[in-house]
């Protein structure tokens, strides 16, 4: 019976940690971007647009190299982190910062399609009921988008656990540190006689997986049946 | 209530709305075609669509103004709106349905009592629901409520009664009435339904192609239609069951006894009687099938169209008949004549 060693618990750790830190980071950036995309017409649209689903096209590895260059010391964003004392590459917060640009686009589409279901005289009617446009916002639109914020999330969540070419490269492959699942088993499948720890590893991220899917799928279903 | 609108809007070539009017009075209706500009109208007066330039002003407070730069925002209007498909938040119940605009609405204008209100709508056995396990009717009795509550000095009934049928229709009539009145709050109310109109409105803007056509009264604009209309004017008849005579029905209508085939046991109801379905002899005619034969004398006349209206006094009561002009040449129908009005059984529709 193979048994988890301790590197890759902290792996499975690490991995559930980032995870769960870019997604709840991301969650209301993204409501608020598909409140923005869904009831507002502005001119910049078509452009805020692409740049927030590029990453879905993108090579994660060009993700990954761009965020490296604009975080670096020498980076555009130096001058912004520096003075705050703040290091981003290679610690954990460059993998969340790394999976959050990735997952974001999964994020948004999900919420947009429920807010987009919502009927728009039901937003009329409350504002003509005396709701302003944020009370509108909180009390009728976010309560109506419940589904896709779930299913969102999960899907973000699934998305950032499985994150790797944008990983390795901002936040590198640092046993403990850095090293999440698919960086794990990308370096058991690189060394000799790790397939047996791989196999495991990868046996985990299909129970995770599932497990994120079953959660979605009843959250979903509960939703649907009270609206 | 007293509005004036003095507003333009286009929309892109497609269509255009420009009104210019001021009209008094608490129960007032907007009818037209669909297209004609009626839901633009409830979006601009509501603030839900901005002009293009012009004037909006209700009981003297300006809503909206170019020259001024003034644009209340909806929520600070007190125009509330019940749509033609409720709109209840699928999310509350029926009692937060109820509360979403009189929790916002400030304590100086809340006057209407809560509890009150769902009596008089008799909302009581429904506010734990949720909205979504509610029927037709009962939605939009909730609908009104939630409007209601939000104490609105203007309610705007937009198509609120198209979708039900003619029971629930009557039904929801029949509570709006009464809470415009108990709690006075005046309405607007927009149709394109003719009936709907005459039986809530004292006074009526006709709209057509983006424009307000004219002012008029829900009885004049009705004999105005006779001519064009499918159905010709339709009499609206309050009457009281007397009793059952073999297949047909008898009920009391002013001083006369209607024979009606369409009755049933209630006892009072309303029937409609379209003017098409009178006709008119000048002498008593000896033996007719029609089972109803009423002497009338003739009030008037008024041109439709290529119809004649000819408005008949029966005892107290009014009824509108219609004849091709032709007809009213020949039997030279003339105000202050009596002629005999005959009307089948089977020519009544229940209302109620």
């Amino acid at each position: 019976m193979p048994v988890l060693s301790s590197p890759d618990i902290d792996a499975i750790v690490l991995s559930l940690k980032v995870a769960l830190t870019a997604t709840l980071l991301s969650l209301p950036f993204g409501f608020l971007y598909a409140y923005l995309m869904t009831f507002f017409k502005f001119r910049a649209k078509v452009l805020l647009e692409v740049l927030v689903n590029l990453p879905l096209t993108l090579p994660p590895v060009v993700m990954g190299y761009l965020l490296l260059v604009a975080l670096g010391k020498n980076g555009p964003l130096a001058p912004l982190l520096e003075p705050l004392g703040v290091r981003l590459i290679f610690t954990w917060k460059a993998a969340v910062l790394a999976s959050a640009l990735v997952g974001f686009p999964l994020l948004v589409r999900s919420i947009r399609l429920a807010m987009e279901s919502i009927d728009g005289r039901l937003v009329q009617a409350a504002r003509t009921l005396g709701a302003g446009s944020v009370d509108t916002l909180l009390t009728v639109i976010l309560p109506l988008s419940r589904t896709g914020i779930v299913a969102g999330s999960s899907l973000m969540f699934a998305r950032s656990m499985g994150e790797f070419g944008a990983t390795i490269i901002v936040a590198g492959n640092i046993p403990g540190i850095t090293r999440t699942i698919p960086l794990a088993i990308y370096d058991y499948a690189g060394s000799p006689g790790g397939e047996q720890a791989a196999l495991l590893l990868c046996a985990v991220a299909v129970a995770l997986s599932v497990l994120v899917l079953l959660v979605h799928e009843s959250l979903t279903r509960k939703l649907t049946r009270r609206q | 209530m007293e509005l004036s609108m003095a507003v333009a809007k286009n929309f892109g070539g497609a269509f255009d709305l420009r009104t210019d009017f001021t009209v008094t009075g608490e129960q007032v209706g907007v009818f037209g075609v669909s297209g004609s500009g009626k839901s633009t109208l409830v979006g601009l007066l509501a603030g839900l669509i901005e002009p293009d330039h012009g004037e909006i002003v209700l009981d003297g407070d300006c809503l909206f103004s170019s020259g001024r730069g003034i644009n209340v925002p909806p929520q600070e209007r007190r125009v509330a709106i019940v749509f033609q498909d409720s709109c209840l938040f699928p999310h509350l119940s029926v009692e937060s349905n109820l509360l979403f605009g009189y929790r916002r609405c400030p304590t100086r204008h809340r006057q209407i009592d809560v509890k009150a209100l769902v009596s008089v709508l008799k909302l009581d056995g429904l506010l734990d629901r949720g909205v979504n396990r509610l029927s037709g009717g009962e939605k939009q009795r909730v609908a009104l409520g939630r409007a209601i509550l939000s104490n609105p000095r203007l309610l705007l009934m937009d198509e609120s009664l198209s979708a039900l049928d003619d029971a629930l229709k009557l039904q929801i009539i029949h509570y709006l009435k009464r809470a415009s009145e108990k709690f006075r709050i005046p309405y607007l109310f927009i149709s394109h339904s003719l009936l709907e109109i005459r039986l809530l409105t004292d006074q009526v803007l006709t709209m057509g192609g983006g424009r307000v056509l004219g002012q008029t009264t829900p009885e004049q604009l009705a004999r105005e239609r006779m001519g064009q209309s499918q159905v010709g004017y339709i009499n609206l008849l309050q009457v009281e069951k007397l009793r059952k005579m073999g297949g047909l029905y008898v009920y009391r209508w002013g001083m006369e006894e209607l024979f009606v085939s369409a009755g049933d046991d209630g006892p009072m109801a309303v029937f409609e009687l379209s003017s098409r379905d009178i006709i008119l002899f000048t002498r008593h005619p000896e033996a007719v099938s029609a089972r109803n034969l009423l002497k009338c004398t003739v009030m008037d006349t008024f041109p439709s169209g290529n119809k004649v209206g000819v408005e008949l006094r029966c005892g107290h009561e009014t009824l509108i008949a219609e004849v091709v002009v032709q007809a009213a040449d020949d039997l030279a129908i003339q105000a202050r004549h009596e002629v005999y009005a005959v009307i089948k059984a089977s020519s009544f529709r229940r209302l109620s």
